[in-house]
C-alpha cells in the first residue's frame, strides 16, 4: 500500500461545507489526516496539488456500463476507465442490461468483474420485477445480499399499478430502496422529442410533459401509501420538480435526481436534427431547464447524475427519429456540475455535495466524505482548466454527446480509489 | 441613360445612327415575312424598332438564352431569366436573330440551339447593332450596324431611355 | 452537425441544397419563384427540354412510396436534360441492413450529382446533406421531396407560386390551411413560406387531435371551427387526410371529419367570392373535399401540378449550378 501526500491543494469537504488550503495524507488505502501529516508518516509519493481542488471522488447514481449483453456499445473496462477519468469513484448502474439484473449470480458476476478492473466501485441496482416484465417480484433479499443497493425498472415501464404497489410494499417491508424513472409508456409511445414549439417546427413525434407528471403522480401516490424510500430518477419537467417539492414538504422520504445534460441543454439544442441531442428523457423547454436548475439549488433535486449511456456511432448516424437515445456522460459529470455552480453562483462545497455526499447517502454507503479513516476515494481537479469536449478526449467507448465541441470547466488530474491512483491526467 | 464618358481607346458611335444603318442593310436583304427574334434585353428592343423600320410582315419574338448558356457549370444559373415568347411557328420559318452586341458569339450559339428546340427553321440570319470582334466561335453576322474595337476589360452595353431612345455605353467587363 | 449555420446555404449565401423553407431569406424564395416563371413555358414547346443539367445524374431516392411526386421530379429533371435514376427503397431494402448513409456513399461512388430524397423520418435530408459536407462532396446536391412530418419545400414553393400567380401580393392575403396539420409536412413548409413572404393572416383549421403543440409559435392562428376559420379568406388549402388517422384514435370516422372539416360549396361561400382552392394531392373526394369544389371554378388544383414541374426545374437548376 502506497502512502501518498497530496500537498498544496484546496481541500473541499462537501459534508462539512468547508474549503481550505490544506494537505491531505493517504495511508493503507484510507484518509490518514487532513492538515498536518500524521506522526511517522512517510510519503511513498507526493502529489503537488498547487492550484487544484482536492475533493471526495464523485458518486454517480446513473451510469450504464453496457455489461452484460451490450458489449458492442461499451464494456465494463472502457466505461470504468471513463469513470475515473471523470473523477467518478463510485457509481450505480441500472438493471436493464441483457439479461436484466434479476438474479443474484448476475449481480455477483458484475461486481466481481468491476472489482477486477480495479477502478471505480460499482453498485448494481437490481430489477424490481423479474425480467423487468412487471408481473412478478424479484428476490430482493437475495439481490440485496449480492450487493444491490436499490431496485428499479431501468427504462422499462411498469404499467400494472397493482404490481408496482406490491413491489413497493415488499421493498418497504425490508427497508429496500426503490428508484424509479417516471414516464408513462402510452403517452411517450413513438415520441422522440419534447412536445413543444421545437418538435412542432421540426415535425418530430413528441412526448408531452404530462408523460412524466402522470407517471410521477402515480409513483408518488403509491410511495405515500407504502412508505417506501423512493428515489425519483432523471426528472426533466418543471411540473415534475413542483410535485417533488410538494412531496418533500409533506415529509415523504423521497429523493430526486437530474441528469447533468438537462441542466444545460433544452430542445432548441436539437438544431437541425442533431442526433447527439436524442436523449431519454428528451431535452425539454427553457422553462423546464430553469426549474431544474432552481430545484437543484434549493434542494428539491438532491443530486446530479451523468445518465451515462454510451452509444456507438452506428447508433447516432441515423435520422433523428431512428437514432439511439443516450450520450456519454461520466467524463462530463464534474465539468457540467461546476458549470452550473459557476453560472448560478453556488459555492463549491455545496455544488460538489450534489455529486458526492448526497448521492452516497442515497446509495446508503459511507462515501463522499473526507473523514479520517474513510476509504481514500478522491478526485483532484483543476477547476480553472477549461477543455474542449472532443471525441479523442473521451475515454468512453461511446464518443457521442451533445456537448461535442463545447468548452467545459474542470479537468481531473488525479483520481484515487481506495488510496491507489487509478487515473492521472 | 447609363452612358459613361468614353474612356480613351473606345470610340462609341451613336446608337440611333447605328440602328438606322442596320435597318438600311436589312431592308435590302431580309425576307418579306421573316420573323424578327430579339435576344433579351437589348436585342428585344432592337427587334421591336426594326419591325417598324423594315417593311414587310415581320412577327416579333423574344428569346432568353439563360437556359442554354455554356457557362452554367462555372457560374450557375443567372438570376433574372425571362420567358421566351415566340408567337409564330418556328418550324419552317425564316428568322432574323437580333442582338445588340456581338462579341464571342456564344450568346448567338445559345439562341440558335434554343430556336431549334422550338422547331426546325427554314433559315436563320443574324443581325447585330454592334460587332466588336473577338469571336471565339465561327459565327458571323448577316447584317451589322457598326463595327467597334473595344478593350477586353470593357463591356459594351445598350440602354433605353424612358422615351425609347437607344444609347451605347461601356462598363467594366463582368459587371452584373 | 449542430444547430448553427443553415446547412442548405453555401458560404456565399447561394442555395446548395433545398432541405426546408425555414431560414431561407425572402429574396431567395422570391428568386426561386421568379426563376420558375420562364420554366413554365417549356412545357408548351415541341422540345420540352433545356440543356442545363445535361450529363448530370439525378437519383430519385424514395424511401416512402409516391408515384406522383417522383414522377413530377423525374419529368422536371428530364426537361433539364438530366439522366434520372429511380430508386424505390421500401422497407425491404433497409431490412437488408444498409444504412441510409451507406446507400448515399455507394451512389456518390457511382457519380450521383443530385439526390431527390423522400423519407419517413424528419431530418433525413439534413443528415444526408451534412454527411456530404463531412465527406467532402460539395458538388453533390440534395432536394428534400418530403421528410416525415417536417417539410416538403418544393410543394411549399409550388403552393407559393400558385398563390402568387392568382393573388399577386402576399402582404394582403388571408390564407387558411385545413386538415391534419399535426402530420403535415406540406402545411409546415407552406406556413414557413407564407410567413417569410409577409402574409399577415395565416390560419390553421382542424380538430385539436390534429393540431401540433404550440403551433401558434409558427406564426399562425388556430381555429377549430371551420366556418369561422374560413371567413373572408383569399386562399383555402385543403390537406389530405390519411386513413391511418382513424386507427390511431385521432378521429372517429371520415364521415364525421367531412361533416366538420370537409370543404363543401356551402363552406367555401364563407371565404371571399374570388377565393382559390388548393390541394397538394392526391385528393380524397368526400373526405376532405367535395367533388363540386374540387372540380369547380375556384379550384386551382390542376394548375398546381403544372406549376410544380416548373418550380422543381427552377430549384434543381439553381442548386446544381452552385
Amino acid at each position: 500500500m502506497t502512502s501518498i501526500a497530496i500537498v498544496n491543494g484546496r481541500v473541499v469537504d462537501p459534508a462539512g461545507g468547508t474549503e481550505a488550503n490544506a494537505d491531505l495524507f493517504v495511508a493503507e488505502g484510507a484518509i490518514a489526516a487532513v492538515g498536518k501529516a500524521p506522526k511517522g508518516f512517510r510519503a511513498d509519493r507526493t502529489i503537488d496539488a498547487t492550484g487544484l481542488v482536492v475533493a471526495p471522488g464523485l458518486v454517480d447514481l446513473n451510469a450504464r456500463l453496457r455489461e452484460p449483453g451490450l458489449e458492442h456499445k461499451a464494456t465494463l473496462d472502457s466505461e470504468l476507465r471513463a469513470a475515473v477519468a471523470g473523477g467518478v469513484t463510485r457509481l450505480a448502474c441500472p438493471p436493464d442490461t441483457d439479461p436484466p439484473l434479476d438474479e443474484p449470480g448476475l449481480v455477483e458476476m458484475l461486481r466481481q468483474r468491476a472489482r477486477q478492473a480495479r477502478r471505480a466501485h460499482v453498485h448494481p441496482v437490481g430489477a424490481l420485477s423479474a425480467g423487468l416484465l412487471g408481473t412478478t417480484l424479484t428476490e430482493m433479499g437475495e439481490l440485496a445480499d449480492a450487493g444491490c443497493v436499490a431496485f428499479s425498472q431501468g427504462d422499462v415501464a411498469l404499467a400494472d399499478t397493482l404490481v408496482l404497489l406490491r413491489a413497493m410494499q415488499y421493498a418497504a417491508t425490508f427497508g429496500h430502496r426503490v428508484w424509479l424513472r417516471p414516464q408513462d409508456a402510452h403517452l411517450a409511445r413513438g415520441g422522440v422529442a419534447h412536445d413543444g414549439e421545437i418538435a412542432t417546427r421540426l415535425g418530430l413525434p413528441a412526448i408531452p410533459a404530462c408523460a412524466e407528471t402522470i407517471a410521477l403522480g402515480t409513483i408518488l401516490a403509491l410511495a405515500r401509501e407504502t412508505g417506501v424510500r423512493l428515489h425519483v430518477q432523471r426528472l426533466s419537467t418543471a411540473a415534475g420538480v413542483a410535485m417533488v417539492r410538494a412531496a418533500k414538504r409533506d415529509g415523504m422520504p423521497v429523493t430526486c435526481e437530474v441528469a447533468a445534460h438537462h441542466l444545460h441543454l433544452c430542445d432548441i439544442d436539437i438544431g437541425w436534427f442533431d442526433s447527439q441531442a436524442r436523449l431519454d428523457p428528451p431535452l425539454r423547454g427553457t422553462s423546464d431547464r430553469a426549474a431544474l436548475r432552481a430545484g437543484l439549488a434549493d434542494g428539491t433535486i438532491d443530486v446530479v447524475s451523468s445518465d451515462h449511456a454510451p452509444v456507438d456511432d452506428d447508433g447516432k448516424q441515423l435520422p433523428f427519429g431512428e437514432a439511439e437515445s443516450g450520450a456519454t456522460g461520466l467524463e462530463l459529470l464534474l465539468p457540467l456540475t461546476l458549470k452550473w455552480a459557476r453560472e448560478d453562483r453556488i459555492a463549491l462545497p455545496a455544488a460538489l455535495a450534489r455529486v458526492t455526499t448526497l448521492p452516497a447517502s442515497i446509495l446508503g454507503v459511507a462515501a463522499g466524505r473526507l473523514d479520517v479513516g474513510e476509504a481514500a476515494d478522491l478526485c483532484v481537479f483543476d477547476p480553472e482548466a477549461w477543455w474542449r469536449v472532443e471525441r479523442r478526449a473521451l475515454a468512453s467507448q461511446g464518443r457521442n454527446t451533445p456537448f461535442l465541441g463545447h468548452e467545459v470547466p474542470g479537468r481531473v488530474r488525479y483520481t484515487l480509489v481506495d488510496g491507489a491512483v487509478v487515473y492521472e491526467g | 441613360m447609363g452612358a459613361h464618358a468614353d474612356p480613351p481607346g473606345v470610340n462609341l458611335p451613336d446608337a440611333e445612327a447605328a440602328l438606322a444603318a442596320l435597318a438600311e442593310r436589312m431592308r435590302a436583304g431580309v425576307a418579306h415575312d421573316a420573323a424578327f427574334v430579339g435576344i433579351y434585353s437589348g436585342g428585344a428592343w432592337l427587334a421591336e424598332r426594326l419591325a417598324s423600320l423594315v417593311p414587310g410582315n415581320h412577327a416579333v419574338g423574344y428569346i432568353d438564352v439563360s437556359f442554354y448558356r455554356d457557362d452554367y457549370a462555372k457560374k450557375g444559373l443567372k438570376a433574372g431569366a425571362r420567358r421566351s415568347e415566340l408567337p409564330f411557328d418556328v418550324a419552317g420559318a425564316s428568322i432574323v436573330l437580333i442582338d445588340d452586341v456581338l462579341y464571342t458569339g456564344r450568346s448567338t450559339r445559345a439562341a440558335i440551339n434554343e430556336l431549334f428546340d422550338y422547331g426546325r427553321p427554314a433559315a436563320i440570319e443574324l443581325a447585330v447593332l454592334v460587332d466588336r470582334g473577338g469571336r471565339e466561335l465561327p459565327i458571323e453576322p448577316t447584317y451589322t450596324g457598326v463595327r467597334v474595337a473595344c478593350a477586353r476589360a470593357l463591356s459594351i452595353v445598350l440602354s433605353r431611355a424612358a422615351d425609347g431612345a437607344l444609347a451605347l455605353g461601356v462598363e467594366p467587363a463582368g459587371a452584373p | 452537425m449542430s444547430g448553427g449555420t443553415n446547412p442548405q446555404l453555401g458560404a456565399d449565401g447561394r442555395l446548395v441544397h433545398l432541405l426546408t423553407l425555414e431560414g431561407l431569406p425572402a429574396a431567395t424564395i422570391v428568386s426561386i419563384l421568379d426563376t420558375a416563371e420562364p420554366f413554365a413555358s417549356i412545357g408548351e414547346r415541341d422540345v420540352k427540354k433545356v440543356p442545363l443539367l445535361r450529363g448530370k445524374a439525378v437519383f430519385n431516392l424514395f424511401f416512402e412510396n409516391s408515384t406522383r411526386t417522383r414522377t413530377t421530379f423525374e419529368i422536371a429533371a428530364k426537361r433539364l436534360s438530366a439522366d434520372v435514376i429511380n430508386l424505390n427503397i421500401g422497407a425491404s431494402s433497409t431490412s437488408k441492413g444498409e444504412t441510409l448513409l451507406d446507400t448515399i456513399d455507394n451512389l456518390v461512388a457511382m457519380n450521383a450529382d443530385m439526390f431527390i430524397v423522400r423519407h419517413a423520418q424528419s431530418g433525413a435530408p439534413h443528415l444526408i446533406a451534412s454527411h456530404l459536407a463531412a465527406t467532402g462532396k460539395p458538388h453533390v446536391h440534395v432536394v428534400n421531396a418530403g421528410d416525415g412530418r417536417h417539410g416538403h419545400p418544393t410543394q411549399g414553393l409550388l403552393d407559393l407560386y400558385t398563390i402568387r400567380h392568382y393573388k399577386h401580393d402576399f402582404r394582403a392575403l388571408s390564407v387558411a390551411i385545413v386538415g391534419d396539420v399535426l402530420h403535415s409536412r406540406v402545411a409546415r413548409s407552406l406556413i414557413h413560406g407564407l410567413t417569410t413572404l409577409g402574409t399577415p393572416d395565416v390560419r390553421v383549421i382542424g380538430p385539436q387531435t390534429l393540431m401540433p403543440a404550440r403551433v401558434e409559435a409558427l406564426g399562425v392562428s388556430v381555429h377549430h371551427d371551420m366556418r369561422e376559420g374560413l371567413a373572408g379568406c383569399d386562399v383555402v388549402v385543403m390537406l389530405r387526410l390519411q386513413s391511418e388517422r382513424m386507427k390511431g384514435a385521432l378521429l372517429p370516422s371520415s364521415g364525421e371529419y367531412f361533416k366538420h372539416y370537409g370543404l363543401t360549396p356551402e363552406k367555401l361561400a364563407l371565404a371571399k367570392h374570388d377565393a382559390i382552392v388548393m390541394h397538394p394531392g392526391p385528393m380524397n373526394r368526400g373526405v376532405e373535399i367535395d367533388s363540386a369544389v374540387a372540380d369547380g371554378a375556384r379550384s386551382v388544383i390542376l394548375p398546381q401540378v403544372t406549376f410544380g414541374i416548373a418550380v422543381r426545374m427552377a430549384v434543381m437548376s439553381m442548386i446544381a449550378g452552385a
